[in-house]
């Protein structure tokens, strides 16, 4: 299945440190699930960076998701199917006074889609150090294929122009802010996934045809931050993210979250997020006849929805007495629920209705990180 | 579009007489500012009665990677040259002395540890980096300011250190 | 557009700092607090980015869930 349309990318490690200061050396091994809508996906990730000479520094990754899935979207046009998705990265960072260059590289491979992106940035510290600036260039190659069809083949070719700026405000305030602009071009659907028209002759009052995408997306996204510093020692942030692309959409996201640390040892975080956008210029969840326009599509990802997650955290800090090198140990443990409603799409499990009245779709998933860091 | 000018222009004056980023020697030194500060033991320690030695300021927190990076560099240099005339102390900002006293216990330091906990001192000096390190001479005259720490740069700490150490008082 | 003039001033900023010796208004000895590894913007990048992931791959917004910056501001 195609799960990594554009998410390779998105498993680059962050590539800026703050500049001034490489990050310290630490390895992560988490195991991740995610369990919703009849999907689940689990599989380890395995993180390591080390810096040398206080001017270098190299991170390695490593990510598997397993994946069964009996989606909605399966269920009702395929069949349920397991599949095995591996990523690797790579990346590199040179520290020289203010200014942090770095490079990476990351390869996502799954029988029926192979991604390789890489990333370019650079971070400098300035105006006393209360300001940094990150750019970042990101670019992407994707080979798409399609199961059980030799002859299919085609590529998505992706750019990525990015800005990040953290500015400290005052003894207490961190403000954030995030601009991004994503442009893609190429196969930009799945090969797999049908939309429905109106067919009066069929049983079920619909037929299905192949989806048709436009062959160029651009997007932009601006994201406004702030973390304050509570007097008592705990931390308090709030996010707000606005996208629109060229497909019409346009998503407002909204977080909020707390850190609250206990003792040395233990620190606990919530966090609560919504997130809301409009559908697709061309999506429908049932068009009116066979090739009714231009471009068609019924995916559920660009139909008109909205999210909800309130998540938790629990971490455990301590010093491991028999693993010399180690300073410094964690372990963490995150939970996250999530609710997807859809506004025009529609649960087509429940058949025996007219088209287009079937119950709309929602359903819950439950994500859970468990890992264990070193810090050496 | 002039305003948008304007201030990186100010900025590119002010740079031209800012001071270098490593470090930099002031030439007809100034006097270092006088301090009276109290140390772990809860005494008072005045820059005044270490007057005719060569003596290092090191302004430091725990919270500050590189300063708690520096510190058994600097341990040992003090170790060195103390029996030459020479006395270090490292000035502590943080506002409050648990988190201090905590990393002392796990990385405690033979030279003395002052407390300037209202940052009085820190802005005297216009400490404007962490850490920061001066040096000042047996006649008390402000001559070597070294901003940042990285692994290596005790070697040239050591090398101010010495030529001051022939000079007389 | 929103987005030209936003890029031209990090650009313009990127281009002023290099010379810039702005004086602070929260002094390196300050930044106690700011420093705090409580008050990163990203502890755990593993899981972050992850999460973001599982975002991506469900909805159609993707970026700007980046940032850097804060910390000791140290060196």
């Amino acid at each position: 299945m195609q799960l990594i349309r554009r998410i390779a990318l998105l498993l680059l490690l962050p590539l800026t440190a703050v500049a001034g200061v490489l990050p310290d050396d630490r390895a992560d091994l988490m195991y991740h699930s995610y369990d919703g809508g009849g999907v689940t996906i689990d599989g380890p990730s395995l993180l390591v960076r080390k810096k040398f000479a206080e001017k270098y520094a190299v991170n390695a990754s490593y990510y598997v998701d397993m994946v069964s899935s009996a989606s909605i979207d399966v269920i009702t046009t395929a069949s349920p199917y397991q599949e095995e998705r591996t990523q690797y990265g790579v990346g590199f960072e040179y520290l020289r006074g203010k200014v942090t260059y770095a490079a990476s590289f990351s390869n996502s491979t799954e029988n029926d889609y192979d991604a390789d992106t890489a990333s370019l940035s650079i971070s400098q510290d300035m105006f006393g150090d209360l300001t940094t600036v990150a750019l970042f260039f990101t670019r992407g190659w994707d080979d798409v294929t399609r199961r059980g069809d030799a002859t299919f083949a085609d590529q998505v070719d992706r750019r990525i122009y990015g800005v990040n700026v953290s500015q400290v405000a005052t003894r207490n305030l961190i403000l954030g802010l995030s601009f991004e602009t994503i442009t893609e071009e190429g196969f930009l659907n799945n090969p797999y996934r049908q939309v429905r028209f109106v067919d009066l002759d069929a049983a079920l009052g619909y037929s299905y045809e192949s989806e048709l995408y436009p062959r160029t997306r651009t997007g932009n996204a601006l994201a406004l931050r702030a973390r304050w510093y509570l007097p008592y020692r705990a931390a308090l942030q709030a996010d707000y993210r606005f996208y629109s692309d060229t497909w019409d959409i346009n998503a407002s996201t909204a977080e909020v979250a707390y850190t609250h640390p206990l003792d040395d040892a233990w620190t606990f975080d919530v966090h609560f997020r919504f997130y809301t956008q409009n559908a697709a210029e061309f999506y429908s969840d049932l068009f009116p006849r066979e090739d009714f326009q231009n471009f068609l599509a019924r995916d559920k990802e660009l139909a008109a929805m909205q999210s909800q997650s309130l998540g938790f955290g629990v971490a455990y800090e301590f010093k491991p007495g028999r693993i010399e090198f180690l300073g410094k140990a964690a372990v963490n443990l995150k939970y996250d629920h999530i609710r997807f409603e859809y506004d025009d799409f529609r649960d087509l499990r429940t058949t025996g209705v007219a088209a287009g009245t079937e119950p709309l779709y929602q359903f819950d998933a439950d994500v859970i990180r468990l890992f264990f860091s070193g810090w050496f | 579009m002039k305003t948008i000018l304007r201030f990186p222009l100010a900025a590119l004056l002010a740079a031209l007489v800012a001071v270098a980023w490593s470090a930099s020697a002031t030439d007809g030194s100034p006097p270092a500012p006088e301090f009276k500060l109290v140390n772990r033991a809860g005494g008072e320690v005045s820059l005044a009665s270490l007057k005719g030695q060569v003596v290092m300021i090191n302004f430091w927190a725990s919270w500050c990677g590189p300063c708690r990076q520096e510190f058994p560099a600097l341990d040992q240099i003090y170790s060195k040259y103390k029996p030459m005339g020479f006395e270090m102390v490292g000035i502590n900002v943080e506002s409050e002395k648990s988190d201090a006293e905590r990393f002392l216990g796990k990385t405690p330091v033979n030279f003395q540890i002052l407390f300037d906990p209202d940052n009085k001192v820190s802005g005297n000096y216009g400490v404007s980096a962490m850490p920061t390190t001066f040096l000042v001479d047996r006649q008390g005259k402000l001559r070597w300011q070294h901003r940042a720490y990285k692994p290596g740069d005790e070697a040239k700490y050591i090398e101010q250190i010495r030529e001051m150490l022939r000079e007389k008082s | 557009m929103i987005p030209v003039r936003l890029l031209a001033t990090a650009l313009l900023l990127l281009a002023a700092s290099g010379c810039s010796r702005l004086e602070p208004w929260v002094k390196p000895y300050e930044r106690e607090n700011i420093a705090d590894p409580i008050m990163a913007w990203d502890s755990n990048p593993i899981a972050s980015s992850y999460m973001q992931h599982v975002y991506e791959s469900r909805e159609g917004a993707r970026g700007a869930s980046g940032a850097s910056g804060g910390g000791c501001g140290c060196n």
